[in-house]
């Protein structure tokens, strides 16, 4: 059996959410918008997950649109927030830190003239709130932060943000979704007009997630057609995505205190990860030591590629990233290691290992002995000891 | 249970060797591997590059999931930017013509594959889909022309030593192009039928004048092209733009067709001559590698080749110094050009080789 700790990429199914699925890609087949008994039996499923969503939110029903996942949302959120507000100002505030979907939906906005500020963060990957308030202009009309790294796990101050946005008046984005399996979500203590969730980072499926859009924040559609989702996003809902996402929201965040109980367990296997792990030289933490997802170990190790040293752990049957999930081997280092002033250089030995709900005190301690001898091994070959004499 | 890295380059060839490997290896474990030489396209953009574009690694990960194998993506782009690019483009810059295929093979396929590889995987051997063998005796290794002689490409791998050999395995080695095609049709692979791929992989189109430019800021600076006895004859564009053989692209007419036969950074001159002149039976090469050590006597007979493909001309090749061997061949060869591999050959035995100095 490998040891997943590759949870940051995505989460497996959970069996309840499989099962609050299968009726809906079943026997209730019926488009949601169609007049006849079949259609009312899908917007029935349909309508309760949003309801439950907007339960877990504190939002009302209609505040949320369901998306393809976490990626679309923040499209929506960035591009059609600012896109309806373009007429009051041209100039969106976001850190240098942040999700590839809303940094490039960021630079799309450039290309068409908008002035977007990417804020600095200090070596913990923490944007400081002040730094805000300092960017935010008349012409601002919206502020994209997110709740949680994906890569180093560092939880932003969020609220004391969105106070800023609410006093100051500008519209404020949560990209939530790497932080919503573990965080509290209440949009109203977010002070959040726009948050993104996507369901696979918590147990949910793919190709599922939803934006919240507060009541009266415009937003251009970014999927043009029918008028589903109030006319915020066009297309024939995928009514099983949007069930299974509501019961796996609903898993994690219906019981606070099993929540609570939940992140308090991978923590602690997580700091003994971290303790033992940076214990070997030339390996270091990445991200905040204690504003971090309770699940998330990240380290820059010297002498190691990151990509081979997580390929070198997979042949072992342990499942881990570099960062982030990466499939084409790009060789530019992280933009988040960079943007926390690590050099390019160590920025290339990353490696990030995030627990999860299945995750053991074994599958800690296994890991720790293949990850201590895969560095090794990698060292011992950069140094130009042949991998035969090393072993 | 030994374990064995696959390089697979999307290509016809290294797919069926990984497939070999993968069916009949037995007790091994196979890993497949793409080596990332380039960075990606724009944003919005389809690449169709030859054979080591965003498509390769897409069609070595077919493959590999059809044979069974995990696979992986080594990036080895800043390795090739220095090892391989920045090299071609200084053969130009010093008036000698590149040999990228071989600095590859070299540098990237089996120094680099094999230590950093050999690493991360914590494999013992790297197989390739190269055309040729290896031979095994009493714990030192040779290398062997495969045995598809059209196919062989023992040209490029004479650099190899002898732990690198003894690391290496060729699984088409006693195939021949047909059979691999038709194992790769059998096999149900997506490269079955995909074409070979000619040109250098970095250098789209074929012009290599665009890459001086942006790489080495070389924009050219039109020189004298002069004949045997210094007359001048013509003007060309910029010396690095010529190599030694070439005929097209001069401009030039001496009652017949005329070729480049040496090119002179230091003067920005193109020196042409006829057909004949650009023949030679004795040159030198430099920068010796022999894969079993330098061989016994200073003075042998072998056979050289000056080119993928060419043909094996008879030779007395005399060992200089440490580094250098000076060849003189039994028939005038084609324009041996400065840059260009000297391989040595003793029938089917590759014995090593060189690079072609230049005249002194």
């Amino acid at each position: 059996m490998s040891v997943y700790l590759d949870h940051a990429a995505t989460t497996p199914l959970r069996r309840e959410v499989l099962d609050a699925m299968l009726p809906y890609l079943a026997e209730h087949h019926g488009n949601p918008s169609s007049i006849h008994a079949s259609g009312r039996r899908a917007r029935l499923g349909l309508d309760e997950a949003r309801e439950t969503v907007a339960r877990l939110l504190g939002a009302k029903p209609r505040e949320v649109v369901f998306t393809s996942g976490g990626t679309e949302a923040d499209n929506l959120a960035v591009k059609g927030a600012a896109w309806a507000a373009s007429a009051r100002g041209r100039r969106v505030v976001t850190t240098a830190v942040e999700h590839k979907a809303v940094l490039n939906a960021c630079s799309v906005l450039e290309r068409f003239g908008f002035e977007v500020v990417y804020l600095p963060v200090d070596r913990y990957g923490s944007v400081d709130p002040a730094d805000v308030a300092a960017s935010i202009t008349d012409r601002t009309v919206l502020v994209s932060v997110q709740y949680a790294n994906n890569e180093v796990g560092t939880i932003q101050p969020v609220a004391e943000i969105g106070a800023i946005c609410r006093e100051l008046g500008t519209l404020f984005h949560v990209d939530a979704v790497q932080a919503a399996a573990f965080l509290p979500l209440d949009v109203d203590e977010l002070r959040a007009d726009l948050v993104s969730l996507g369901a696979h980072k918590l147990y949910g499926p793919k190709g599922a997630g939803a934006l919240f859009v507060r009541q009266g924040t415009a937003v251009l559609p970014q999927l043009s057609g029918g008028s589903q989702e109030r006319q915020r996003r066009a297309g024939t809902e995928n009514v099983a995505g949007a069930v299974g996402f509501a019961r796996a929201l609903g898993l994690i965040h219906a019981d606070v205190s099993a929540r609570e109980a939940e992140n308090e367990r991978q923590a602690t296997l997580r700091d003994g990860l971290i303790a033992r792990l940076t214990a070997v030289a030339g390996v270091a933490l990445t991200g905040h030591p204690a504003q971090r997802l309770p699940n998330s170990a990240s380290f820059v190790i010297d002498g190691v590629e990151g990509g081979d040293l997580v390929a070198a752990l997979d042949l072992e049957g342990i499942e881990a990233s570099t960062g982030s999930a990466c499939t084409t081997g790009s060789v530019d280092p992280s933009h988040v290691l960079l943007a926390m002033g690590i050099d390019p250089e160590r920025a290339h030995g990353s490696l990030r290992l995030t627990l999860g709900r299945g995750t053991t005190a074994d599958d800690v301690e296994r890991t720790l002995r293949v990850a201590t001898r895969a560095i090794g091994r990698l060292r011992a070959a950069r140094a130009g000891v042949p991998a035969a004499a090393s072993a | 249970m030994a374990r064995v890295v696959a390089a697979m380059s999307g290509g016809v060839d290294s797919s069926v060797a990984a497939a070999l490997l993968a069916r009949e290896g037995g007790e091994d474990e196979v890993v497949g591997v793409w080596m990332r030489l380039h960075p990606d396209g724009g944003e919005g953009y389809e690449q169709n590059r030859s054979c080591c574009s965003p498509d390769a690694a897409d069609d070595a990960r077919r493959v590999a999931q059809l044979v069974g194998i995990p696979f992986f993506i080594l990036n080895l782009e800043r390795e090739f930017g220095a090892r391989v690019i920045d090299a071609f483009t200084d053969a130009y810059l010093d008036g000698a013509t590149p040999n990228p295929c071989q600095a590859c093979n070299q540098y990237i396929k089996f120094d680099e594959l094999l230590r950093r590889g050999l690493a991360a995987y914590d494999a013992d051997r790297v197989a390739t889909g190269h055309y040729a063998r290896v031979a095994e005796d009493g714990g030192s290794y040779r290398l062997l022309r495969a045995a598809d002689a059209d196919k062989d490409q023992t040209y490029f791998l004479w650099v190899l030593d002898q732990a690198q050999l003894a690391a290496t395995r060729f699984p088409l080695g006693e195939l021949t192009k047909p059979q691999v095609r038709a194992m790769a049709a059998e096999l149900g692979l997506p490269t079955a039928a995909k074409p070979e791929s000619q040109e250098i992989c970095f250098v789209p189109a074929g012009d290599y004048r665009t890459l001086l430019e942006e790489r080495r800021g070389y924009a050219g600076e039109p020189g004298p092209i002069v004949d045997a006895d210094g007359a001048r004859v013509g003007t060309h564009t910029g010396y690095a733009h010529y190599t030694v053989g070439q005929r097209h692209g001069l401009g030039v007419t001496l009652g017949e067709a005329v070729y480049v036969r040496e090119v002179q950074p230091a003067s920005n001159t193109v020196v042409v001559g006829r057909r004949d002149d650009v023949a030679a039976r004795r040159f030198t090469a430099e920068g010796r590698r022999f894969v079993a050590g330098d061989p016994a006597s200073e003075r042998f007979e072998a056979s050289v080749r000056i080119r993928h493909r060419g043909s094996d001309v008879p030779c007395e090749v005399t060992l200089v110094g440490d580094d250098r061997f000076a060849v003189e061949t039994a028939e005038p060869v084609w324009a041996p050009a400065p840059g260009q591999a000297a391989v040595l050959y003793d029938g089917e035995v590759c014995l090593g080789g060189g690079r072609i100095a230049r005249a002194a």
